[in-house]
């Protein structure tokens, strides 16, 4: 069952230059079950030029307290008019929309995240741990500045980094760290999020090693709920909504 | 209480807000959001003789107040529709016409008949004003000879209503509209997207995969509204009014213009809701106004 709720800001801590992290309060109404990998579509008002709504991926949920925190990174007008939203104000959101990840066959699984990527892994891995799998992480960025939130990552299980200027973890892409170039890999599911040539490579990795890899796309859409068929993604069975039939597919039924 | 019913030649609605095809998927897409069985009507996505896949992606692009698509058409083919999605959504109480299109007279044909034998649809709205296609389309919306042709043709095939959506992509819009009411059009609903163009400045390259695209959303509302108003005063037929409505003031609007009924599209999309509240609020338009029946604010312009 999807929704259309309006959230109060509760906070809103700026993380780096361009990243905040929003904590949304829900109204009267329960927070509905939600996936992780699963998005929201947000509306933004008072901003010139911006007429959609924009797709965030949700970043943690807790229940008890009844919110959900977003990771905005500020990539457009639309993006930046979000996190100037100041605490009190509402957010009116279209959610819980698309399939998200799935629980693995595995207890060996790693969660791969570049740049803003890493947002919905935060509460894939509560998840997950909930599930007694201990959740990997190996979060990419240009540089140290754009690491964001690795406490909150490092309270479900361990990091690593790569950095592409080297200034922390190791030098280079995801795919360089150590833990991608043993002969065998210890882990058997990959869950990912980021730009799309770091999810191709990842999805080559994985057929090359037999590994199942769960991608989660970033398609522009309009309506989010798979009616305008704007996002679609080529797979097997021919174009399918990235809002619908993803965020989050096997990159296998994936046709990059 | 005020009467929200109007007629649409042999179609009955139980208020005058009906979705724009393509953006209300096959009405399921909305069901956690509003009740369908309160709409005027859904038309249902474009639907050919042939499954097509429509174009690459980008097929998207965020414009001022409004927003370029290059869908292209993806569908399922009426076959598929009749077998798989026709039984799904039978079952709403609202009138659910088929947005038909093809790239040649004989497909349009061919699936308007397939239509035909669909107890629970009474009607279908004939594309004739597609952008996003190569072949056919707006090709057969442009020209006032063409649009002629492909509306008799199915006009010979189909027995319930039928509706012709035209293309704002043209000279005069009053010509085309004339031209297919002549060929038996019982209605026609305007206006399809507008040609448009987005361009990356960074990558200098074009946003869409197509290049060109269809523009819709508030930007166009004005266009729209001159359209219907120029078409008003050209036919006698009812006319569908549609560009850019996103509250219940538009939506009077375009009835004061001389449409019978509306099409609510690319609001849906900011939205889910934006068709109840535009019901609503023509309610309580015509309560405030002292209305008893929102057939009274068709053709209700004044301009002396």
């Amino acid at each position: 069952m999807k929704y259309i709720h309006d959230f109060t800001i509760v906070s809103n801590e700026r993380q780096t230059t361009d990243f905040v992290v929003l904590t949304l309060q829900a109204g009267e109404a329960p927070l509905p079950e939600i996936h992780p990998g699963q998005f929201a579509e947000v509306r933004i008002d008072g901003a010139p030029g911006v007429y959609l709504r924009r797709p965030l991926s949700i970043h943690d949920v807790d229940y008890d307290k009844q919110q959900i925190k977003l990771l905005v990174q500020e990539v457009g007008k639309g993006t930046k008019i979000l996190t100037q939203q100041a605490v009190g104000s509402m957010v009116n959101m279209v959610y819980p929309l698309g399939k998200g990840y799935d629980l693995p066959d595995s207890k060996r699984v790693l969660l791969v995240g570049g740049g803003c990527g890493v947002a919905p892994l935060l509460f894939l891995g509560r998840h997950l741990k909930k599930n007694g799998i201990s959740p990997r992480f190996l979060i990419g960025t240009r540089t140290s500045a754009n690491l964001v939130r690795l406490e909150a990552y490092n309270e479900l299980g361990e990091v690593m980094v790569t950095t592409e200027d080297g200034s922390a973890g190791t030098k280079g892409y995801v795919i360089n760290h150590p833990v991608m170039r043993t002969e065998e890999p210890d882990f058997d599911w990959i869950y990912t999020c980021g730009p799309e040539p770091m999810m191709k490579i990842l999805a080559k990795y994985a057929d090359h090693h037999d590994l199942t890899c769960q991608v989660s796309l970033e398609n522009h859409m309009a309506c989010g709920i798979g009616a305008c068929l704007c996002c679609i993604a080529p797979t097997k069975d021919g174009n399918k909504c990235t809002c619908t039939d993803g965020p989050v597919f096997d990159s296998k039924y994936l046709q990059w | 209480m005020v009467d929200l019913s109007v007629k649409l030649g042999s179609l009955e609605l139980k208020n005058p807000v009906m979705t724009a095809s393509g953006t209300f998927g096959y009405g399921e897409e909305y069901e956690d959001f509003i009740d369908i069985h309160s709409l005027g009507g859904i038309v249902v996505k474009g639907t050919t003789l042939h499954p097509r896949q429509g174009n690459d992606y980008p097929r998207m692009a965020e414009t001022p107040m409004g927003m370029l698509n290059a869908v292209g058409l993806q569908n399922v083919g009426v076959d598929q529709f009749i077998q798989s999605i026709y039984p799904r959504i039978k079952h709403y109480k609202t009138n659910i016409l088929v947005n038909v299109s093809g790239s040649t007279v004989e497909e349009y044909v061919e699936t308007a008949e397939k239509i035909n034998e669909l107890e629970s649809i009474p009607g279908i709205e004939l594309n004739i004003s597609c952008p996003n296609v190569k072949e056919g389309g707006m090709a057969f919306g442009t020209s006032c000879p063409s649009a002629i042709a492909v509306t008799s043709a199915v006009r010979d095939v189909y027995k319930k209503h039928l509706m012709v959506k035209l293309s704002p992509n043209v000279t005069s819009i009053a010509e085309i509209a004339k031209g297919v009411e002549g060929a038996g059009a019982d209605s026609v609903s305007l206006i399809n997207t507008l040609l448009g163009m987005a361009i990356d400045a960074h990558s200098r390259r074009p946003v869409l995969s197509t290049i060109t695209g269809g523009l819709s959303g508030a930007a166009v509302k004005p266009i729209a509204l001159r359209m219907v108003w120029q078409v008003a005063n050209a036919v006698k037929i009812p006319i569908v009014g549609m560009g850019g409505i996103s509250s219940a003031e538009d939506a009077i609007e375009f009835m004061l213009a001389g449409a019978t009924a509306v099409e609510i599209g690319t609001a849906n999309f900011i939205d889910p809701r934006i068709t109840i509240q535009i019901i609503d609020g023509i309610r309580s338009y015509l309560e405030s106004h002292q209305m008893n029946s929102v057939q009274n604010l068709i053709g209700g312009l004044i301009t002396e």
